[in-house]
């Protein structure tokens, strides 16, 4: 799966490095670094991430509304504020 | 509507099974303020942006003279401020020592790989059910469930939770801002707890330094990390403030969330088909029903003009989480739950440099036992709606939540 | 033809075409689709890869965290569109509304929208250019190509400019354990972007984890052996280096060549366009018909005194994409000005690096929260005694309050204290840009609202 983090909203709060860690991590105390392409296995991770982010500012392909199942093509959209 | 009767409502223990109708009336006037008092801000973007001004300190060493009646803790140095009420540097230095051995960069792990450990705990207190037809949800669940994860990953025993049970619930208590109480008389029992808890957390770390385990508290006993250790009066502050709040905010988060199930059957079913709708559904409920309703320690250090309001430098201020999440000009229908509901920037964890710092084990807990009770309970039903809260107005929760069940589903279905 | 008669059809009918297919690109394809646009859509992009993330390429790419040809960008929605990738647009005819593309076809339209870019600005040398071991790093192929070099361990990896791009270079090149040089013409890194007194922790923390950072010289020659491959780099100051990699990070160069006489208003700077994202032609008159956003735009942005910004920024390219689609298909009552606020990020050396407003207006900063000893801090920048940028350094959750100060034109410095407050933060400094923009006096815009939609600019007339 496509992912990509706007990153001029994180503010590194993380949460998306603890509950994914393959895929996000934290170099240093703010900077976030990620894999922009995540295989499957790490999909459950990777919804808990995208739900998680306090900015929203993760954005994951294939996510249904219900953040998991990928069964329909609706996607989980940032917020935009 | 005075201040004064706003505040009352808001501590009243008549409006805490359904607070939000008095946050309605809050949100009228976004910063409220009379001749004594704090400063009630109850708007999402004014919270929000409190939240990220430099200028507001959590130290309550700030306070105006005025506002440090309403204080209830004094100085102790034994066990000074933890990180939660202290300012920049020393706040994000202690968090990054705090952080360390729980988070990343140097521990990105430990949370993630504690989901096993999380599941079988679930699974075991919902085993014990077996051949009843009705529990306590509280008693029986929501508060021994954190309790036993932050024990194991602080390196607290276990057994020892009769003894800091009551020193934690006396914690707690006294964040709560009840104008009716006797500030003196709270001031000695919580001051007693505080050092008893200190004596107690002493003793532990000083075991744990003899004989280290894979724990929390001998990592921060050590100090192995970049920026070296904490002192021992500082240790015991982060160790106590990581205890209580390790478990009496989640207590309320899972049966806020149990409850909020049982108020919405369709959810419940839908959560009972599709697990994996547990992770938005936590989001919400943080939004819907934190476990954190309002932050009463912060204070100016210059005037901050906001909203048509100057909040004077050292005055008290109350952020209502609780009312900013239900604010119609952040949020559709922000009286909805509603699981599936985007672009969610709740206040449920706070935001900024005070954000929650145990949030993703919150989360992680909150979703395995809610989507665990959803699918194992047989037509669960409340006794009591509402039930009896506990008395804080801070950390809002009820302190029974009688359910029904019909049986219990087996464990791997 | 009544104008919403024309309207209406071009949304249900019409023929769309972006050239440049990259983020701007798809996020503006995108936000069409959601405005509702039903024609036909076209996006002509001359890479042969569907719109990539470029950002990760000197960061994660580069550690090996992450996998060059696995940077494709995320889909908000279905496009149902037209992919013309791998083939350049090479010419526009505005009078016949159609893009000559470089396999001798022409794509007509009834709107265009410009999102080509910009490109690294190759070594000037052309032979020394052609050596093995130079590079320059800004497309997924330049990446694969250096990633393939610095994991065969080269003896020293000369990095040439320390701007953002050059740092993180250098930055990934240290976490692999390579030997870098960094050659800087400046007196520091990002002093261009930052000034010299926060350019000099960007050097601090280049020092400290272990780069060779030359500042005031010049890269004046690459020599390379009879196999063609590079060998030595010769610098201003006289000195040669041994090394058998260089990075030209040397800024970028905006793809505008191929419209080249063409009748639009495009030229080295960018293509400039009105705040509404339409672009002049060189009468400088304002198009109906053709948008810009992106890096290859300049648009004159109210906060700054109506400059013309250009911006190399990841968000700026989303936000101006998205507002060009809405007012591309909406009638002018209903277009909304791009009053996006700059902010950029960076990170290297384990520290994050974020930035709003233009810092480079700034002829003083404030070090208002931390210490720029430590590496942690937040700088505040002041214009004509207004907050007119931030940055911070590691301290990103207090950002957004500076963007708020920029965007109300508050005072500078700041009244009243904050946490973190240090003896260095007691008042502004001089911040040190090597060339100072002429002060002008001018009236002050500010901006409220919180969404796109209700987002509103506030006129005040000059300050007496």
């Amino acid at each position: 799966m496509r992912i990509v983090v706007d990153l001029n909203r994180c503010q590194g709060y993380a949460q998306c490095a603890f509950l994914a860690p393959d895929v996000f991590t934290m170099h240093g105390d703010e900077a976030l670094l990620y894999n922009p392409y995540a295989d499957d296995t790490q999909r459950e991770n990777v919804a808990r991430a995208v739900a998680a982010c306090p900015v929203q500012a993760i954005m994951a392909e294939g996510l249904d509304v219900d953040g998991v199942d990928g069964l329909s093509a609706r996607t989980v959209t940032t917020g935009v504020r | 509507m005075t201040q004064g009767s706003m505040l009352r409502k808001i501590t009243d223990y008549a409006n805490r099974a359904d607070p939000y109708p008095v946050y309605a009336e809050l949100r009228k006037t976004p910063v409220l303020h009379d001749e004594e008092g704090p400063y009630i801000v109850s708007t999402y973007w004014e919270i929000h942006g409190l939240l990220h001004d430099p200028r507001l300190s959590s130290d309550a060493r700030n306070l105006g003279p005025q506002a440090v009646e309403n204080l209830a803790d004094e100085e102790d140095p034994a066990l000074p401020p933890a990180f939660l009420r202290l300012d920049p540097p020393e706040h994000d230095r202690l968090r990054r020592l705090a952080m360390t051995p729980f988070g990343p960069p140097h521990t990105p792990r430990r949370i993630h790989a504690m989901r096993g450990e999380l599941s079988r705990i679930i699974g075991e207190l919902v085993d014990e059910f077996a051949d009843r037809d009705r529990i306590d949800l509280v008693d029986d669940f929501s508060y021994p469930f954190p309790v036993t994860v932050i024990c194991r990953l602080l390196g607290v025993p276990r057994e020892d939770e009769p003894r800091f049970h009551h020193w934690a619930e006396t914690l707690a208590a006294s964040l709560d801002p009840d104008p009716d109480e006797d500030a003196a008389e709270r001031r000695r029992v919580t001051q007693q707890a505080r050092s008893e808890l200190g004596l107690y957390l002493a003793e532990l770390i000083e075991e744990r330094r003899r004989a280290p385990g894979d724990d929390m508290l001998s990592a921060l006993a050590a100090g192995h990390g970049p920026e070296g250790q904490m002192t021992q009066a500082e240790l015991l502050s982060t160790a106590a403030l990581l205890l209580v709040a390790g478990h009496e905010t989640t207590v309320n988060l899972i049966t806020n969330g149990m409850l909020t199930l049982l108020r919405n059957p369709d959810v419940l079913k839908q959560l009972r088909e599709r697990p994996h709708l547990a992770v938005p559904l936590v989001e919400e409920l943080l939004r819907y029903e934190p476990p954190v309703q309002l932050l009463p320690q912060r204070t100016p250090l210059a005037d901050i003009d906001i909203a048509g309001v100057t909040i004077p430098k050292g005055a008290s201020v109350w952020l209502v989480l609780a009312s900013g999440n239900r604010d119609p000009q952040r949020f559709m229908e922000p009286d909805r739950f509603d699981p599936r509901r985007k672009d969610n920037q709740h206040l449920g964890f706070g935001s900024g440099i005070h954000s929650c710092f145990g949030a993703p084990l919150a989360r992680l807990e909150a979703q395995l036992a809610l989507t665990e009770l959803a699918r194992r309970l047989d037509n669960p039903r409340l006794l009591a709606d509402p039930p009896e809260y506990r008395r804080n107005a801070v950390l809002r929760g009820p302190r029974h939540l009688p359910v029904a069940f019909d049986g219990l589903r087996g464990r791997d279905a | 033809m009544s104008g919403n008669g024309s309207l209406e059809a071009l949304r249900r009918s019409g023929r769309i075409v972006i050239v440049g297919a990259s983020l701007a690109g798809l996020r503006a394809a995108e936000a069409l689709r959601e405005e509702g646009f039903t024609g036909s859509l076209t996006l002509i992009g001359d890479e042969p890869h569907e719109p990539y993330d470029r950002p990760p390429l000197s960061k994660q790419v580069l550690l090996g965290k992450a996998d060059a040809d696995r940077t494709a960008l995320p889909r908000h929605r279905e496009l149902d569109a037209e992919w013309r990738l791998g083939v350049a647009a090479t010419g526009l005819d505005m009078t016949a509304r159609r893009v000559r593309l470089a396999d001798g076809t022409e794509v007509p339209y009834d709107r265009l929208m410009i999102t080509t870019g910009v490109r690294a600005r190759p070594w000037p040398h052309p032979l020394e250019a052609e050596l093995d071991g130079v590079f320059v790093l800004r497309t997924r192929q330049d990446a694969v190509a250096l990633n393939r070099r610095l994991t065969a361990v080269p003896r020293r990896v000369l990095v040439i400019g320390a701007g953002f791009t050059g740092s993180e270079i250098a930055s990934a090149c240290r976490e692999l354990g390579l030997e870098v040089t960094v050659a800087e013409r400046g007196p520091a890194p990002l002093v261009g972007a930052l000034g010299g007194v926060v350019a000099q922790v960007a050097a601090d923390l280049q020092r400290a984890h272990g780069v060779d950072l030359r500042c005031g010289v010049m890269v004046t020659g690459l020599e390379g052996d009879s196999a063609g491959r590079l060998r030595r780099a010769h610098l201003s100051d006289g000195t040669t280096l041994d090394v058998d990699v260089a990075v030209v990070s040397l800024g970028a160069t905006r793809n505008t060549e191929w419209l080249a006489g063409s009748g639009l208003g495009a030229g080295p700077r960018g293509i400039a366009c009105d705040a509404g994202c339409r672009a002049f032609d060189i009468r400088g008159i304002v198009t109906d018909d053709i948008f810009v956003a992106g890096d290859v735009a300049r648009s004159p942005h109210p906060l700054f005194n109506y400059q013309f910004l250009s911006l190399e920024h990841w968000g700026n390219a989303v936000a101006q994409a998205e507002t060009a689609a809405h007012n591309m298909i909406n009638a002018s009552a209903d277009r909304r000005p791009h009053v996006w606020v700059p902010a950029f990020w960076s990170s290297q050396f384990g520290v994050s690096i974020k930035s709003v407003g233009v810092p480079s207006l700034g002829d003083e900063v404030l070090i208002a929260q931390g210490s720029l000893a430590e590496h942690r801090f937040t700088g505040v920048y002041g214009y004509q005694g207004r907050v007119i940028a931030a940055v911070t350094f590691d301290q990103t959750k207090w950002l957004e309050h500076y963007q708020g100060l920029i965007e109300t034109a508050a005072p500078f410095p700041p009244p009243g204290t904050t946490v973190d407050r240090r003896a260095e933060g007691l008042r502004p400094v001089p911040a040190d840009f090597p060339d100072p923009s002429l002060p002008t006096h001018g009236p002050t815009v500010t901006l409220s609202g919180y969404s796109p939609t209700d987002r509103r600019i506030t006129f005040t007339p000059a300050r007496a």
